[in-house]
């Protein structure tokens, strides 16, 4: 079962370097959701808070307008029941997870970087909160929006739908890793942050075992 | 090969409440061969899908077992090859990486030379590197047939067997109805005369819906009377 | 006619209720049973917790009514459980849409702002952006059968992230709300400063908006139910 998972992360994953559907907008995206924030604060001294906010903003609608990809783009294209003849659920589910993993893991990478580079207030204190904080929200972003995902792309109005049925489900976690990057942000040791890091990884424990039982009903017609 | 039953016990399917198909009982074992026919819209596509346990019915049951042993529905689509015009290929990869896909996906060894052999089988071995994108419809239609043989299936579901295909196409299709017939499980959705020739068994859905009118009327009738 | 007798019942019931909630006089230390305490800092906005925290109830209650009837759609596939469901969680929103206004009014002349993003006042929120993503979701799916399944599934995963608001939220936010651990002006309501007479009062209302939510849940069950059957039997024309 793991190697057919990978097979489908796989074909996920060449699919994506060849077409550049999900790759391409995402770019874009952060590049001018960033602009936009650098415009609004100017030469203005931002609090770290707000900072710490802003970050996650980028990451949460990113995240909104590429995750979805994964399943729509099989529906619109009509392939959905090709993979219904090809593998189990579960098989296509964690093969789905696991690419938006990879995405998400990836574009986070770039909007970090960029918000370092080109923020100078943005001064991380203690790396290693921060650099954990990013993983787990990463790990769990992936894992919320993978099976609404599944669940948009059976529904008309896609792109709307996606961020309105995440942001309640996400919020939890959203709370959490802003709250842990101020912490990262004013140096906090990093025992301060071990409830936050619990909450993390309990969230995608539950959010991936409760998708793996509800998405059969999800994925078969 | 391995021994299949397939059985359909009072399948029924409803969308938003209305009725495509009802009682329907089906019996399939190997050497078995079957055509749905029915007008547009009577439920022909709906049945397969079915039967290949891509969609649930509404009430009944699907059951399939292998050698014996009743399989789980998570595990029917190893046993089934089903090709349809509303199933497609992916566009951006070659017929080649498509079948390579399709093989790791399933969980297959990936058998080269069969593989070749499937392709060539069906007419694509010289554009077996060409993006699935460039060809036409018809030789869609026939990689479709490659992907439903590649992992040798007892049953084989074909949905409008000769949609999109020249002679030389049919002709091959003709052949693979013929070769699986005595070994395997075959259903058909087909209007297409020449098709039926293929079948032993004719379910018309047409003739079903029919008689759950006149059955529906008959009570009708008799509760008017009543009342 | 039985059944109209309970109604009638629970009218009046209810016109009690608000008559005793409004009229009964707030003193110092209440002696009398047509007396309710004063609890400082909320004098007579005390009223409020009759018919605010009921709706607040109820908001809670029909979502999980929603939830269950959703896992019992996925079960048996029969599409009254959808109905069951779709129906809790409508009257779930005009609830949660009345609890979450009845309480900023409130906050307003207790707080100074109508919004202040207490633990209570998010909750409430996210529950309305629950109830709103739902309903967005079934009116984008055409098909019964998938609408029931998909609007279930949703509303399972909407419920097991509600546990982590309960984790997170004292982290992030001071409670300014009578009843949480960190309010010491109004101090907890529910536990100690209500009296018998507020507490008795209090239960009737609960128990009283529930039997309204319960009665209004059952005619809008029967009228989708209706509404089914008249479509399945339009179908076979």
């Amino acid at each position: 079962m793991i190697q057919q998972t990978t097979a489908v992360f796989l074909k996920d994953f060449q699919s994506e370097l060849r077409t550049r559907y999900a790759i391409n907008a995402l770019v874009m995206f952060v590049i001018t959701t960033l602009s936009i924030i650098l415009f609004s604060i100017g030469g203005e001294r931002v609090s770290l808070d707000v900072l710490a906010g802003m970050l996650w903003v980028v990451i949460f609608f990113s995240a909104m307008s590429g995750l979805s990809r994964s399943f729509v783009s099989e529906e619109e294209r009509g392939t959905t029941m090709t993979l219904q003849l090809l593998a189990q659920p579960a098989v296509v589910y964690f093969g789905k997870l696991l690419f938006n993993l990879v995405l998400i893991l990836s574009i986070n990478t770039l909007v970090v970087t960029l918000y370092v580079l080109l923020i100078p207030l943005f001064v991380v204190q203690s790396a290693s909160i921060f650099f954990l904080t990013l993983f787990l929200g990463s790990v769990g972003l992936a894992c919320a929006s993978t099976i609404i995902a599944a669940i948009i792309a059976k529904a008309n109005s896609k792109g709307t739908l996606y961020p309105v049925l995440s942001f309640p489900i996400l919020l939890p976690l959203l709370m959490t890793v802003m709250n842990a990057t101020k912490l990262s942000l004013d140096g906090a040791p990093f025992t301060e942050a071990t409830g936050e890091f619990r909450v993390l990884i309990s969230y995608s424990v539950v959010l991936v075992a409760v998708s793996w039982v509800l998405f059969d009903y999800v994925w078969k017609d | 090969m391995n021994s299949i039953l397939l059985q359909l016990e009072n399948v029924r399917k409803e969308f938003s409440r209305r009725i495509i198909f009802d009682k329907i009982d089906l019996t399939l074992k190997n050497g078995n061969s079957i055509a749905i026919t029915g007008i547009n819209g009577s439920g022909k596509s709906t049945l397969v899908k079915i039967v290949a346990g891509i969609l649930s019915p509404t009430r009944g049951a699907l059951t399939l077992s292998v050698n014996g042993k009743e399989m789980k529905p998570e595990q029917y689509h190893n046993y089934i090859g089903f090709v349809a015009p509303y199933i497609q290929m992916y566009d951006e990869f070659s017929a080649y990486e498509n079948l390579k896909f399709f093989a790791r996906i399933r969980g297959l060894r990936f058998d080269k030379k069969y593989v070749d052999y499937m392709l060539d089988r069906v007419v694509l071995y010289d554009r077996r590197n060409d993006a699935v994108r460039t060809y036409s419809s018809g030789m869609k239609q026939r990689l479709k047939y490659a992907f439903a043989l590649l992992h040798k299936p007892e049953v084989l579901i074909f949905d409008e067997p000769r949609a999109n295909l020249d002679r030389h196409g049919v002709a091959t299709v003709c052949e693979i109805m013929e070769e699986h017939k005595p070994d395997g499980v075959l259903i058909l959705a087909t209007n297409d005369q020449e098709d039926l020739s293929y079948a032993e068994t004719v379910l018309n859905l047409d003739e079903l819906r029919k008689a759950r009118i006149e059955e529906r009327q008959k009570q009708n009738s008799v509760t008017a009377k009543l009342t | 006619m039985k059944y109209k007798f309970w109604k009638i019942l629970l009218g009046i019931w209810l016109a009690l209720v608000i008559i005793v909630g409004f009229s009964f006089d707030i003193v110092d230390s209440p002696q009398n049973w047509n007396e309710f305490p004063n609890i400082p800092g909320l004098e007579n906005k005390a009223r409020i917790i009759f018919f605010h925290v009921p709706t607040a109830w109820i908001a809670v209650i029909a979502f999980l009514m929603a939830m269950v009837n959703g896992i019992r759609y996925l079960q048996k596939n029969d599409l009254e459980y959808d109905v069951r469901s779709s129906s809790a969680a409508g009257l779930g929103l005009i609830f949660c849409i009345l609890a979450t206004v009845t309480g900023a009014i409130w906050a307003k002349f207790n707080w100074g702002a109508y919004w202040n993003w207490d633990p209570r006042q998010t909750s409430i929120f996210v529950l309305m952006l629950i109830y709103g993503a739902y309903f967005a979701l079934r009116s984008a799916i055409e098909v019964d059968e998938k609408r029931a399944s998909l609007s279930a599934v949703y509303a399972i995963i909407a419920f097991v992230t509600v546990p982590f608001f309960v984790f997170i939220m004292p982290r992030m936010m001071s409670g300014l709300h009578p009843g949480s651990a960190s309010d010491e002006g109004a101090g907890p309501v529910v536990d100690f400063s209500m009296d018998t007479t507020m507490y008795i009062v209090f239960l009737a209302s609960l128990f009283g908006f529930t039997l309204l939510y319960l009665w209004i849940y059952e005619l809008r069950v029967r009228l989708g139910m209706i509404e089914l059957r008249y479509e399945s039997l339009r179908s076979h024309e």
